[in-house]
């Protein structure tokens, strides 16, 4: 098996606040040693460094790769390959697919095209009702067997709090962890803005920041009832995030992550209509981006998440109520990350277990640390270099996000997955 | 994304496209105010008709029924002797399937110079201003809660030519401001010309989220509202509003929101009043103030030609 040293990098240990720069020894996929080599390392290939980052691969919560079902926006073998070139080692992808990911089937499916891709690795979730309807429960116990660990509805709500207490109770049967994307449907009714100001002026219906609070609200009360593991993602307020912070230190099973954008956007990103900036749950506050930050650098948010969902061009071709939200954030996701760092209030290695060990801990996986005998996962990084968000430079189908045309800090140099250079590839490195 | 006020003006500062108030000026409100004046007499003449748009081809484009915006638009075209095509979207193309983009893209084809839009969606203006071609420009007749800019500007010059003095005004705008289009418009119209008192009055489930950020103070005491105002606007309530849960009944929105007689003597002696139609009697105005002394409402609807034979031909004059 290929024996490899990455020669001359910093190794960012998220456990660790500081820095160490030395080599890293990969064999058999695993990582052998930091600083120095085992006894009789002869490696087959060396990377030089020069002094850039090596942390592990960055793990993505909340991705829809779009396939099987909706070919024509994205594929799994193409998002794939986005997310390596963006750091991502690995993703859970969402169930909401055609047909939706509620059989042992789909997952199998899932599962096999992206062996196939031989990018990143893939975790499906599960459906947690049947067809993603809300009233019936999928068939966890199945879902299980096929290797499913985590469920959710995705954006599709569930009939009522009944529903909710049932699949909840049925997925802690099972040991599953649910995934959910916190929005009471009847209060977020049509609205596809934050409510505020700005959607005022422009008479666009608002989602209220309650329909977030009260989704939150409801499921905590229903998780102190289950002792179900529940993870919420992609919060937009930072209400949410102190009540689940809040719930986390009393002892509940829960955890959250927020999506890169909401990091940095909001509401004000939509004062021309733009339909880019067209994104569910809705980009908030100045107050609700930086309580966000904060709950970030201080934990009470465990991980940050890319929300990726691409689109074709056609779906942003409409008036603003008609096009479909979300963005297209794989490439994205690391160096709005450095941003975050840039601008101050949370350091490197912090931001960067946020993308690492924080998912690996919320999934229960054993990832995301940079140490000997862990799996050769790894992202390599010059967070020094920047590059534009352009036609050039862009991977995934999906073009639809609002920081085109835009400058990034970081730049992903090398992406292993098991000890295997899968950014860039042949044709990229030439290139 | 351009600027809402790059895509309104073009490099030499001229009107392009009509979408909003917003951001307009009150420069560009009196321009258009005063070109309208030298319109308002065309309608008397034997010969209703300048040459001003002759050879120019006028679409109506309309995703919603609407018969008073269109009849003045079409009206206002064909005063300006323009070739006017009506297309009601609602009952063709895209009920085909067709997209908006491919809608527009077709007319086009035909040379059209101009689209008066109105559509259901707020934002609808402005995304086919963003798309159409150089030499094309777009009026906005109404996009969902979002601007009613004509509406706003005709409502602006009847008080104008009632009381011009708009720093001293106090204006009250009564009814459903969170589903109004037209007085989102108002709003920003009056601000513009530099009224002190903007008001609304409406229960707090009719007026938008952070209505203040608009410069109005909210009053939900229709008595108190009207206490010493110059002009009264009452909007229209769709039979809706009761389906959403917004308001328990007509009758009792009436008796708390409707205009009588007795709640309009609080308002100054000389007050106007107005509405942009159409009008539901006895559901928010009686019929005894909505005919009365000072109501000024017909005059809205033949100001409403002249201000939109005015708005066409600015914006036609940048695409020359």
């Amino acid at each position: 098996m290929t024996k490899l040293v990455l020669r001359d990098g910093y190794l960012l240990d998220p456990g660790q606040e500081t820095l160490e720069q030395g080599d890293l020894f990969i064999a058999d996929g695993r990582i052998v040693g930091l600083g120095q080599p085992p006894d009789g390392f002869v490696p087959d290939r060396v990377l030089e460094l020069g002094g850039r980052i090596v942390s592990p691969g960055l793990i993505d919560l909340s991705v829809s790769l779009r396939e099987p079902g909706f070919e024509h926006k994205a594929t799994i073998a193409g998002e794939t390959r986005a997310a390596v070139k963006g750091g991502v080692t690995t993703l859970c992808c969402s169930p909401e697919t055609e047909p939706p990911c509620d059989t042992p089937a789909v997952i199998e499916l899932i599962r096999e095209k992206a062996e196939l891709a031989g990018r990143c690795k893939v975790i499906p979730v599960g459906a947690l009702s049947q067809g993603l309807g809300g009233e019936s429960l999928s068939e966890m116990h199945a879902l299980k067997t096929a290797g499913c660990q985590v469920v959710g509805n995705g954006t599709r709500p569930l009939a009522n709090p009944l529903v909710w207490r049932r699949a909840l109770e049925y997925a802690a049967t099972y040991d599953l962890l649910v995934v959910v994307r916190p929005m009471d449907p009847w209060l977020a009714a049509r609205g596809n803005v934050h409510e505020g100001p700005v959607a005022s002026r422009l008479g666009l219906p608002g989602i209220p920041a309650s329909a977030e609070t009260v989704a939150v609200a409801q499921i905590l009360a229903l998780v102190e009832e289950t002792g179900t593991r529940v993870h919420f993602t992609c919060l937009s307020t930072f209400r949410a995030a102190a009540m689940i912070g809040a719930a986390r230190k009393n002892g509940l099973p829960v955890s959250s992550d927020v999506a890169a954008h909401s990091l940095h956007l909001t509401e004000q990103a939509i004062a021309g209509f733009d339909p880019a900036a067209h994104v569910i749950p809705p980009l908030r506050t100045l107050a609700d981006r930086d309580g966000l930050r904060e709950a970030v650098a201080d934990g009470g948010i465990q991980a940050i998440c890319s929300d990726h969902q691409p689109h074709e061009a056609d779906a942003k071709a409409d008036v603003f109520a008609a096009t479909e939200p979300g963005i297209s954030a794989l490439e994205t996701l690391l160096s709005l990350t450095l941003k975050l760092v840039e601008e101050g209030g949370i350091s490197l290695p912090r931001a960067i277990s946020r993308l690492t060990a924080g998912p690996a801990a919320i999934l229960g996986i054993r990832a995301g640390r940079l140490a000997a005998g862990e799996a050769a996962d790894l992202c390599v990084f010059d967070p020094q270099a920047s590059w534009r968000v352009e036609e050039a430079n862009w991977v995934s189908q999906g073009r639809n996000t609002p920081f085109w045309g835009q400058t990034m800090p970081g730049k992903v140099r090398y992406t292993l997955v098991d000890g295997e250079v899968v950014y860039p590839d042949g044709d990229e490195a030439a290139g | 994304m351009i600027p809402v006020r790059d895509l309104q003006l073009d490099e030499q500062g001229r009107l392009r496209h009509f979408l909003t108030i917003d951001g307009l000026g009150a420069e560009w409100l009196r321009r258009i105010m005063d070109t309208a004046e030298t319109f308002a007499s065309v309608g008397e003449r034997q010969v209703k008709k300048v040459p001003l748009l002759r050879g120019k081809t006028v679409v109506n484009l309309f995703f919603e029924t609407s018969t008073r915006t269109r009849t003045t638009f079409e009206l206002a075209a064909k005063r300006l002797s323009a070739d006017v095509l009506n297309i009601n979207v609602a009952v063709s193309a895209t009920a085909k399937g067709e997209t908006l983009l491919d809608t527009i893209r077709n007319l086009e084809a035909m040379s059209v110079d101009m689209f008066v839009v109105r559509h259901a969606d707020s934002g609808a203006a402005h995304f086919i201003a963003r798309h159409v071609a150089p030499h094309v420009s777009v009026i906005n007749a109404g996009d969902g809660r979002h601007a009613h800019p004509t509406q706003a500007l005709l409502d602006v010059f009847t008080i104008r030519r009632h009381k011009p003095e708009f720093d001293r005004l106090r204006v009250a705008i009564v009814g459903d401001i969170l589903h109004s289009r037209v007085a989102r418009s108002q709003i920003q119209a009056l601000k513009a010309l530099g009224v002190p008192d903007v008001r609304v009055v409406a229960p707090k489930t009719l007026l938008p989220v952070a209505v203040e950020t608009f410069g109005v103070k909210a009053f939900h005491d229709l008595g108190e509202g009207l206490e010493g105002v110059d002009v009264v606007i009452m909007l229209r309530l769709q039979k809706e509003r009761m389906e959403g849960a917004l308001l328990p009944s007509e009758r009792e929105y009436y008796r708390c929101f409707g205009l009588t007689c007795e709640r309009l003597a609080r308002a100054k002696p000389d007050v106007l009043v107005m509405h942009p139609g159409p009008i539901n009697r006895g559901v928010e105005i009686s019929s005894a103030v909505a005919d009365g002394a000072r109501s000024v409402i017909l005059e809205q609807v033949s100001h409403g030609i002249a201000i939109r034979m005015a708005v066409m031909v600015l914006a036609m004059r940048s695409g020359q």
